[in-house]
């Protein structure tokens, strides 16, 4: 008979406090008197506890790849920091023959980030005014409008669309959304609203802001509807029934019952959108035009952040170029990290205490 | 007095069917550039899917024909390297998170640092792997390009991992234990393996995002022309050679990037339809 082992126990395999808040969305976990009794046994306590540092070990290398992707940005952005300083992102240098504006002239070492910061600013709030109602609209339809057997091909469908990589949708822009916006829809823009200034007639490509932001609306649509959908199961189904009550129609039940009381999630969705929207790639650098120029015309070509990083970066003149490319990948980190875990903080706010299934 | 009350009775039901053709619209509006895309991959890639596409490598330019079968082979290399480097770690991630460290202020941390980390842009990933392991070794290299892919791996799979553990049943946990198998054993060969379709679904999950993903890439595995399957060397990549072709002026070129593209959506949509199928199905079956 092997012997049983009842003392010498170091081993805790349990390291939840038992008075801390249940996390959110697990289910309860209560450790059952029979279970800590099994546990306590002491039973090849060493194998268990190298197990339960080497898991620890695996998930603190996310801290470390976080660390890691910092440091190394901090270290090789030093020479543009240094020669720069704050006046990278908002000065820029003056040409001495033209007496234009210049902004990122390599050959001559002058960088400032302004063009980029302004292209990838305007083409994501163009890509989130496009996308937004559109998402919002379908979240609503899908949760409290659909019938039941189109819910699911239509969620399978969303979720496809935000699966497509970013080349395909880039691709896709420059030989079918470019040359319809060029042939169709820019003229008609012009002769519209050209008065306004932002609309101007000088750019025959096609390519530019408004592209870019078409192509980005696509691509951030799914994101902010999947979670505004996901916020919107998570208002308790007795609010909709309150207001129904009350003799309120259906949208009158929706605008009152669920969108107001799930705004902030939504707008934690909207904000995790712009995330997604600020650091896209491919599909930018594609069918934004590239080059290094702020116009007020929204058809004028430009460059963002990313754009010109994937253009430039492997082909860098000089340290200094590439030093400023870092920083402005620095920047984008920076921004991205900040803009996510606000929009988290705000999703989980209205999740945390969501039903298990509204539906 | 009752016509003012009949009146506003009526714009309400105006509203309510507004409001109701506006959230179709913008399903339509949804719906209509997928099935845009997806049309125009097989109208323009289907034709050039040839048995050539999938065995040559791509001819100079002006001579018709070739293929993508470097960068098909490339791409599965890199796939590999990054799956190598992903996916132990970012199962052992959601172990963790799931096993041990519920409700800790550790797991939170590591549990929101992953999400936030989902967001960072892929570009800033290739921009830190040039820098870690580009400029140290001096070239461009397949290995490089797989570091890349497996550290953008890491926190999809750990949170799948969790949040699939999650659903295990404790009496699973416990009558393992109450066997008098080691705790270790117990997770590895009892909760882990229960919860294997869900984890492994999170993979492939993970595995179909990376595989489309071109950013990482430009810096670190660089793209080749030719054959090469080394990985001290630069490599070709599927989407690296979509993105070079789509932007030149060749017409071949063109041809072949659309293909390439119908090839990469065809394993995409069938890992994520793979996904929602055992997703449906319920993740654990028998153990609930």
């Amino acid at each position: 008979m092997p012997e049983i082992r009842i003392s010498q126990t170091q081993f805790q395999p349990e390291t939840g406090s038992p008075d801390g808040p249940p996390p959110e969305g697990a289910p309860s976990y209560e450790v059952s008197a029979v279970r800590s009794y099994l546990l306590k046994r002491g039973n090849s306590a060493i194998a268990d506890r190298g197990f339960h540092w080497l898991m620890v070990l695996c998930a603190l290398t996310i801290f470390g790849i976080v660390v890691l992707i910092a440091s190394e940005l901090v270290v090789r952005s030093q020479l543009a920091w240094s020669k720069f300083g704050f006046d990278f992102f908002y000065k820029s240098f003056l040409d001495p023959y033209s007496n234009l504006p210049l902004y990122w002239d390599p050959v001559n070492g002058h960088f400032s980030a302004l063009p980029f910061l302004y292209g990838t600013l305007v083409s994501s709030f163009l890509a989130l005014l496009l996308a937004v109602p559109l998402a919002i609209g379908v979240a609503v339809f899908l949760t409290e409008m659909c019938p039941g057997a189109l819910r699911g091909p239509l969620a399978f469908i969303t979720e496809l669309l935000a699966a497509i990589p970013s080349v395909i949708y880039g691709l896709w822009a420059v030989f079918v959304l470019v040359p319809l916006l060029r042939e169709h829809v820019n003229p008609w823009l012009i002769k519209l609203l050209g008065w306004t200034g932002f609309f101007g007639a000088d750019n025959p490509t096609g390519l530019g802001f408004v592209a870019a932001g078409i192509i980005l609306a696509i691509m951030i649509l799914p994101i902010i509807s999947s979670l505004t959908r996901e916020v919107m199961t998570a208002v308790p189904h007795s609010q909709r029934e309150a207001v129904l009550a009350l003799g309120a129609t259906r949208w009158e039940m929706i605008r009152m019952g669920v969108l107001r009381n799930a705004r902030i999630g939504i707008v934690g969705a909207v904000i995790l959108g712009l995330g997604r929207a600020l650091g896209e790639t491919m599909a930018v650098t594609m069918v934004i035009g590239n080059s290094p120029e702020i116009h007020r015309s929204l058809l004028a070509n430009g460059s963002s952040m990313a754009s010109v990083i994937a253009n430039e970066f492997a082909e860098a003149s000089g340290d200094l170029h590439l030093s400023a490319l870092m920083e402005l990948g620095l920047a984008l980190f920076a921004v991205t990290i900040v803009v996510n875990a606000f929009a988290r903080l705000l999703v989980w706010a209205v999740t945390r205490g969501a039903p298990a299934s509204a539906h | 007095m009752r016509d003012e009350h009949k009146l506003r009775a009526q714009f309400r039901t105006v509203e309510d069917g507004a409001a109701t053709g506006l959230a179709v619209l913008a399903t339509v509006l949804v719906v209509a550039p997928l099935v845009a895309i997806f049309i125009y991959l097989i109208y323009k890639g289907a034709s050039s899917l040839t048995w050539s596409f999938f065995t040559d490598v791509p001819r100079p330019v002006g001579e018709a024909g070739g293929g993508m079968a470097n960068a098909i082979v490339g791409s599965a290399i890199l796939l590999a390297l990054g799956s190598l480097i992903g996916v132990p770690v970012g199962i052992s991630g959601g172990i963790f998170l799931a096993e041990f460290g519920r409700g800790t202020k550790l797991a939170n941390a590591v549990r929101f640092t992953a999400d936030v980390l989902n967001g960072v842009p892929s570009i800033v990933m290739g921009i830190a792997v040039y820098s870690l392991v580009v400029v140290p070794q001096g070239h461009f290299s397949a290995f490089s390009g797989g570091v890349a892919l497996g550290i953008m791996m890491i926190p999809t799979v750990c949170r799948t991992t969790e949040e699939m553990l999650l659903m295990v049943p404790n009496a699973v946990r416990e009558a393992a234990l109450a066997l008098g198998v080691p705790n270790w054993r117990s997770v590895l060969s009892i909760t882990v393996k229960t919860a294997s379709p869900g984890i492994i679904t999170g993979c492939m999950l993970a595995f179909a995002r990376v595989a489309g993903e071109t950013a990482p890439l430009i810096f670190t595995a660089f793209g080749n022309v030719g054959w090469s399957e080394r990985l001290d060397e630069p490599i070709a990549a599927l989407p690296l050679q979509i993105y070079v072709y789509a932007l030149s002026p060749y017409d071949d070129w063109h041809r072949l990037a659309w293909a390439g593209s119908l090839v990469l959506i065809i394993l995409i949509v069938v890992a994520v339809s793979l996904v929602r199928y055992v997703t449906s199905r319920g993740v654990l079956k028998g153990a609930s």
